[in-house]
This record gives C-alpha cells, sequence and structure tokens, in this order.
C-alpha cells in the first residue's frame, strides 16, 4: 500500500448555467499572453456537441490516454521502442484549425477612422498573424447548439445511439442539451507525463497537481497528442508546453482557484482524496465494464487504520487527513456513487468528477394539473423517457456501461421525490421512502446529499489541505539564496528561443 | 594565411563557441532551450519537409561520421566497384532528400502567413547555410567522385589532426573549392548551433527509453 493524497474535484452539472464565467477567471489570470491566447485551461462545452478542441473525445485521430496492449497498459500513442519515430512530426496533433485562430477588435479605428458617411467599424484581427480575419470557430463555438446538425449531430458519445435516438436529438422539440465544464483532471496515471520525452511534466507528491517545468520542455508536443482530454497546449510563441496549474499558488494558500472560487452556480467542490499509487496499474488493466469500481477502489477511506498508517509513513500530515475526512469528493465519489470521472476507458483516472445532469423535472400533466408518482417505477420512469438517452451519458461517463450512471441518476431522482414529499407534500411519503430504499440511500444520506448539493457553505464546498510550505525543501536550502532577487523560481519574458 | 585562418582558425572558434555557448545557454537560459516546432501552426508541409529533412541528414550525417572514425573501413568496403556505386548512390539520394526536405522547408517558411509569424532571421540564416551545405555536398558528389573514398584518404586525416591539436590543412587545400566551401558551410553550422533553434538536437530525448512512465517530484525532503 502506498496512500498519496491528491487535490480532487467533483463538478455538478445539475448546476451549472454555462455563464463561463469560470473560463474568463482562468483566461484573465493565466492565458492572456503572446502565445496563450488560443489556450482555455478552463472551457465548458455544450453536450451534445464537438467540443474544444473539436472532437477531441475522438482518440482514432488524436490517439490520446492508455490502452491495454498484450497485457499491458500502454499509451495509444506511441511505444517506448517506436516513439523517435515520430519526433520529426507528430501525426495526431491538433494544430491551431482544431481550436481555433485568437483574434482581437482593432478598436483603434474607432478613434482614428476618417470622416466619412459611415460609422467607423473594428475590424477583426488575428492574434497570430495580426491581420485581418473573417472568423469561422471559436472556444465555444457550439455554445447552446444542442440539436445542430453541425456540432451536436458530430459528438463521439453517439455512436452507441441506434439512428433514431440520434434523430430525437436533432429535432427541434426533443432535442436537449447540457453543460460541460472541463480543466485539466490531474489524473493519477497521467498519460502526458508518461508521454513526455524530456521527462518535463510531473506529479507533485504532496497534492498531485500535475504541471509542466517550463525549463525542462523541449517543444517535442508528446504530450499534446497523448491527454485524451487535450488539456496540455502547446505554447506556439514560446515552443513550450502549458497547461491548467490548478492555481497552485491559491491552493498553497488555502484559496480555491480562480475557476472554482469564481464559479456562480457553485457547481464546484475541491477536498482531498487517498489513494494507493500501488493499485494504478493493476487497475488500468480492468475491462471497461469494471473500470468504474476499479477506479472508486483506489480511493482510500481515511478512516481506516491501514490506510491512515501508510499515509503518515508517506509524509501526509494529519492535518491533510482530516481534510481528507471532511473531503466532500469521498463523499460525492465513494460514499454515495453520486459522481463519475469523464471517460474512464481512456484509463487515466482523473481526479475530476462530474455529477450527471438530471435535467429539469418531468411532469404528466392531464387537465392543467401535474401528476405525481404513485408507484416506485413512476418515480424513476422519467429516466427512460429522458430526452438524453442513458446510452450518450454512459459512454461520457461510464466507459459505456449504464449501470453506474443509472445508480447515480435514481438517487438523485429519490431524493428529489423525497424532498418533494417533504416540503410540498403532494407526494405520499411511504412512497417517497420506498423510493430512497429503491434507490440504495437512506434518509440521513439523503439529507446529507441535499445540503452539500443545494445548501453549502463556501467552506463546506472547499475543504483545501494545508500545503506545509514550512516543510518544503526551499526552507532545507540557504533561505539566503534569493534575497535582492526578483523573486521566487526564475523570472525570465517568456520569449521564444534564445 | 588565409588557408590557416579559414581552415584551422575558424574551425577552433566555430567548436569552442558550440560546446561554451551551449552549455553556457544550457546552465542560464534553460527555457530558451526548444525546438521551436511550428506544427501547431502548420502541419502538412511541415511533415514532408521536416520527415524528408531529418530522415535524409541522419542518413547523410552517420556517413560522414562514420567516415570519419572508420577511414580504413569505408576505403576497404569501396576496393569492389559494385559495392562504391552502392554506397555512393545512397549517400546521393538520402542527400537529395534531405535538400527536397530543406527546400519544402524553406517554401513553407516564406508561403504561410502564420509560419512568418514564428520566422526569425536567425531561422532564415541557419535554413540558407543548410541549404548551401546540402547543396555543395550534392555537387561535390556529383562533380568529384568518388566522395567517399577521398573523404577516408584526404578530410578524415584532416579533421583527426584538428581533433589532435596538430592541424595540418595541407591534406584539403589542393581540393577543389566547392569542397572547401562545403568544410566552411559545416563548420558555419557547428557555429550556428548554440545561437540556434539546432540546439535542439543536443537534447535528443534518448533518456526516454529507461526513464519510468510516471515522475513525481516530493517537494518536501526532495525525494523523487
Amino acid at each position: 500500500m502506498d496512500i498519496r493524497s491528491q487535490v480532487a474535484m467533483v463538478f455538478h452539472l445539475d448546476k451549472c448555467i454555462g455563464c463561463h464565467t469560470c473560463s474568463v477567471a482562468c483566461k484573465n489570470v493565466w492565458t492572456d499572453r503572446k502565445g496563450a491566447d488560443y489556450m482555455w485551461w478552463n472551457n465548458v462545452e455544450t453536450k451534445p456537441g464537438t467540443g474544444y478542441p473539436t472532437q477531441w473525445e475522438n482518440q482514432q485521430e488524436y490517439k490520446g490516454g492508455w490502452v491495454v496492449k498484450d497485457g499491458k497498459l500502454q499509451l495509444r500513442l506511441t511505444s517506448k521502442g517506436k516513439f523517435l519515430q515520430k519526433i520529426f512530426h507528430q501525426p495526431s496533433m491538433p494544430t491551431m484549425d482544431e481550436y481555433y485562430e485568437p483574434w482581437t477588435y482593432r478598436y483603434e479605428d474607432l478613434f482614428t477612422g476618417p470622416e466619412q458617411d459611415d460609422q467607423p467599424t473594428a475590424i477583426p484581427i488575428s492574434k497570430v498573424t495580426g491581420e485581418y480575419i473573417d472568423i469561422e470557430s471559436g472556444p465555444n463555438w457550439d455554445d447552446d447548439l444542442g440539436g445542430s446538425t453541425l456540432y451536436a449531430r458530430n459528438d463521439v458519445n453517439l455512436e452507441a445511439l441506434t439512428e433514431e435516438q440520434r434523430l430525437q436529438l436533432l429535432s427541434i422539440e426533443t432535442l436537449v442539451m447540457f453543460y460541460l465544464p472541463r480543466i485539466c483532471n490531474h489524473c493519477a496515471n497521467p498519460a502526458c507525463v508518461a508521454a513526455c520525452p524530456s521527462g518535463a511534466i510531473y506529479k507533485r507528491g504532496e497534492d498531485g497537481i500535475v504541471l509542466v517545468n517550463q525549463n525542462v520542455c523541449k517543444g517535442w508536443r508528446y504530450c499534446v497528442s497523448a491527454c485524451p482530454y487535450k488539456k496540455v497546449f502547446y505554447n506556439w510563441s514560446t515552443g513550450k508546453s502549458e497547461k491548467c496549474l490548478l492555481c497552485y499558488p491559491r491552493v498553497e494558500t488555502g484559496q480555491a482557484p480562480a475557476c472554482f472560487h469564481s464559479c456562480v452556480g457553485r457547481i464546484r467542490y475541491m477536498g482531498v482524496l487517498l489513494y494507493d499509487a500501488d493499485k494504478i496499474e493493476a487497475a488500468g488493466l480492468k475491462s471497461d465494464a469494471e473500470l468504474v469500481t476499479a477506479h472508486r477502489d483506489l480511493l482510500a477511506d481515511p478512516n481506516n487504520p491501514t490506510v491512515v498508517a501508510s499515509a503518515i509513513k508517506n509524509g501526509i500530515s494529519d492535518q491533510v487527513l482530516k481534510a481528507a475526512r471532511n473531503s466532500p469528493v469521498y463523499q460525492f465519489v465513494k460514499e454515495w456513487g453520486l459522481a463519475l470521472a469523464p471517460h474512464p476507458e481512456y484509463r487515466t483516472f482523473p481526479s475530476l468528477f462530474y455529477v450527471p445532469a438530471l435535467g429539469p423535472v418531468t411532469y404528466s400533466v392531464e387537465d392543467g394539473v401535474a401528476l405525481n408518482p404513485t408507484s416506485v417505477d413512476e418515480i424513476f420512469a422519467p429516466l427512460d423517457q429522458a430526452r438524453l438517452p442513458m446510452a450518450y451519458l454512459a459512454n461520457l461517463f461510464g466507459a459505456g456501461q449504464e449501470a453506474p450512471v443509472r445508480y447515480a441518476m435514481k438517487k438523485m431522482m429519490a431524493i428529489r421525490t423525497w424532498k418533494r414529499a417533504q416540503t410540498v407534500g403532494d407526494v405520499d411519503m411511504t412512497l417517497a421512502l420506498a423510493g430512497l430504499r429503491a434507490a440504495d440511500c437512506t434518509p440521513e444520506q439523503a439529507e446529507a446529499i441535499y445540503r452539500l448539493t443545494s445548501l453549502c457553505t463556501f467552506e463546506q464546498r472547499f475543504v483545501i489541505p494545508p500545503s506545509h510550505r514550512e516543510q518544503a525543501v526551499e526552507v532545507l536550502t540557504n533561505p539566503l539564496e534569493r534575497k535582492g532577487a526578483a523573486g521566487f523560481g526564475f523570472r525570465e519574458e517568456p520569449q521564444r528561443g534564445f | 594565411m588565409l588557408n590557416n585562418f579559414l581552415f584551422v582558425g575558424f574551425p577552433y572558434v566555430a567548436l569552442a563557441l558550440a560546446i561554451v555557448v551551449s552549455i553556457l545557454r544550457f546552465t542560464w537560459r534553460p527555457f530558451s532551450y526548444s525546438s521551436l516546432s511550428s506544427q501547431f501552426l502548420e502541419t502538412e508541409a511541415l511533415f514532408w519537409g521536416s520527415s524528408l529533412w531529418h530522415w535524409g541528414i541522419l542518413w547523410v550525417l552517420s556517413g560522414h561520421l562514420f567516415a570519419f572514425f572508420l577511414p580504413e573501413a569505408i576505403l576497404a568496403w569501396n576496393a569492389r566497384p559494385l559495392r562504391l556505386y552502392l554506397l555512393e548512390i545512397t549517400g546521393l539520394s538520402m542527400a537529395l532528400l534531405a535538400l527536397v526536405g530543406v527546400v519544402a522547408l524553406i517554401i513553407r517558411r516564406f508561403t504561410d502567413k502564420r509560419v512568418k509569424v514564428v520566422t526569425s532571421p536567425l531561422d532564415l540564416v541557419l535554413l540558407t547555410v543548410l541549404l548551401y551545405q546540402v547543396s555543395s555536398g550534392i555537387d561535390v558528389a556529383i562533380r568529384y567522385r568518388w566522395g567517399s573514398s577521398w573523404f577516408s584518404t584526404n578530410a578524415a586525416p584532416y579533421l583527426w589532426s584538428l581533433v589532435k591539436c596538430s592541424p595540418r590543412p595541407e591534406f584539403i587545400t589542393p581540393l577543389p573549392w566547392m569542397v572547401k566551401t562545403h568544410f566552411l558551410s559545416g563548420f558555419l553550422v557547428i557555429l550556428l548551433i548554440p545561437f540556434t533553434r539546432l540546439v535542439h538536437f543536443l537534447v535528443v530525448p534518448i533518456h526516454y527509453f529507461w526513464r519510468r512512465p510516471q515522475v513525481v517530484i516530493w517537494n518536501r525532503r526532495g525525494r523523487r
């Protein structure tokens, strides 16, 4: 047993309104620079949709993540023996066209334009070439376009659906959509780290944040292809790869990352997960059907004495263990089974989990009066009548397996009915309780889920462990080493080349 | 005098600068070490240019290195005409691949709008020198046969005399001027290594073969 601590996340999709505040907060802090201007470390996608970069989930093309080959876990991109073959040209790497060409507007024309009959306009210009650009795509070009034949139709997750189901998703009367905010998953088994030829990408032992060492990165770009979520980006100006750093300067000082802090829907949770690093490889070799369970089995119970002993042996402090016991992420993922990792079949074991969107409450209406469920089956009937087929969500969150998604959705549906029986009173309480039992949920658990979902405070959503910077390696070095210098680490203009 | 300057002084200066500046740059400006790939901005022309150039030049360069280290082996191999033709044809065709590649890369630099943005003056200098290096090599291979043999009898001893610090430029001074410029632009390429994106070949990631797939760094205790 090799217990490690990971700062992990839950995004509650039922609460996401798709406002992109998270994306803008991140953009303003980190990527508002030349070469990084096209990057959205945090982006929000409309699902069904093609996403950013377009069709990132299509691993036949992009070759991201891991595959089981000859009983071994191997990068889909390349094997160790063959990896030099692709060094001169990376065949599966997306180019700027798959993201979008960043642009701005020539605002000064509004002030300096000559006197004429028409109002002056600020024309769009490319942030790469500086020339006029005919804008054809952007980072959220599929925004709210559920049902679009261009975007929704080409969602890779529609694969398992019947033609009839697909047509339903495109028809104006039955179309459906929800939002999927995405950041780097800070995986337990990151493919980007394993693919980096220079060994520049690493996972921090203390909190599991995955970072690119800008001094070591040589711009070979294997990480961009290997990350199945396309969350490592190539800075075209500096020739280095960059990625979401989970706002580690904020996390180290006990603050939530910018995208978490700014989330207006309060959909984001952050907390510690303990996991057993020794089990990762065996878990990665499991079949698709067992992956969700295998991933949950990696996560260790912070109340288990054996786990605690191993954690202490690895230098995980009491404070971090305390944070792990209060972790909202552990509750959502492990105790309640509500939160699911995106695309577990990529076998990177993300540390970001999603509570799937239940969608609007469905009613049967007769003569203008809403009919409430009269049997347990009726409570759960909307799951199968939903516009969004369960098979779609299963492709997104269950490696094609409906069972884990259905379990989570059923529980939420049962809690909703039970809460309605409690607060509105037009549903029979005995029926609501039977519903909870059928969804593997007790009233106490239902109340806890309700509270953490709807009434959660800032401190309950973000249980950020202390970073113990007082124990960091810096204190063992000469404290006067950087005295009089510009700051910590290195400071250098992000200039291209020499 | 001129010969001494060009074929004794210049190579030493180029080599010394290449070594010293590369090390200094690696130590003090590690951020500037990058392949500076522009594939993200343009991929199709790069596929042809980069693949042909790199594979071609790798073989040509290995040939030069082989003849430098084992000149007798080359001479022994070339003792039979058939084997000589085989070697020359292979070398020439690899050089032609490299030529097509570098020309494609130059055209790409000038035609693609986005690539133009990330093109520095030194990039153009480097491409020009490389183009000259490859074309002069091809010209020499075609006009003054057989290059592989006289490389072993003239170039290798000259280069070894430089290595041994007892330079004997007289090995190559009688050679035609085209051959001599091939030497000079070769030394120029070495000189350009530390100042251009050429540094990327100094950091070819061979350690990938034996490193563990996952990298975990502990800030506390400095443990890995």
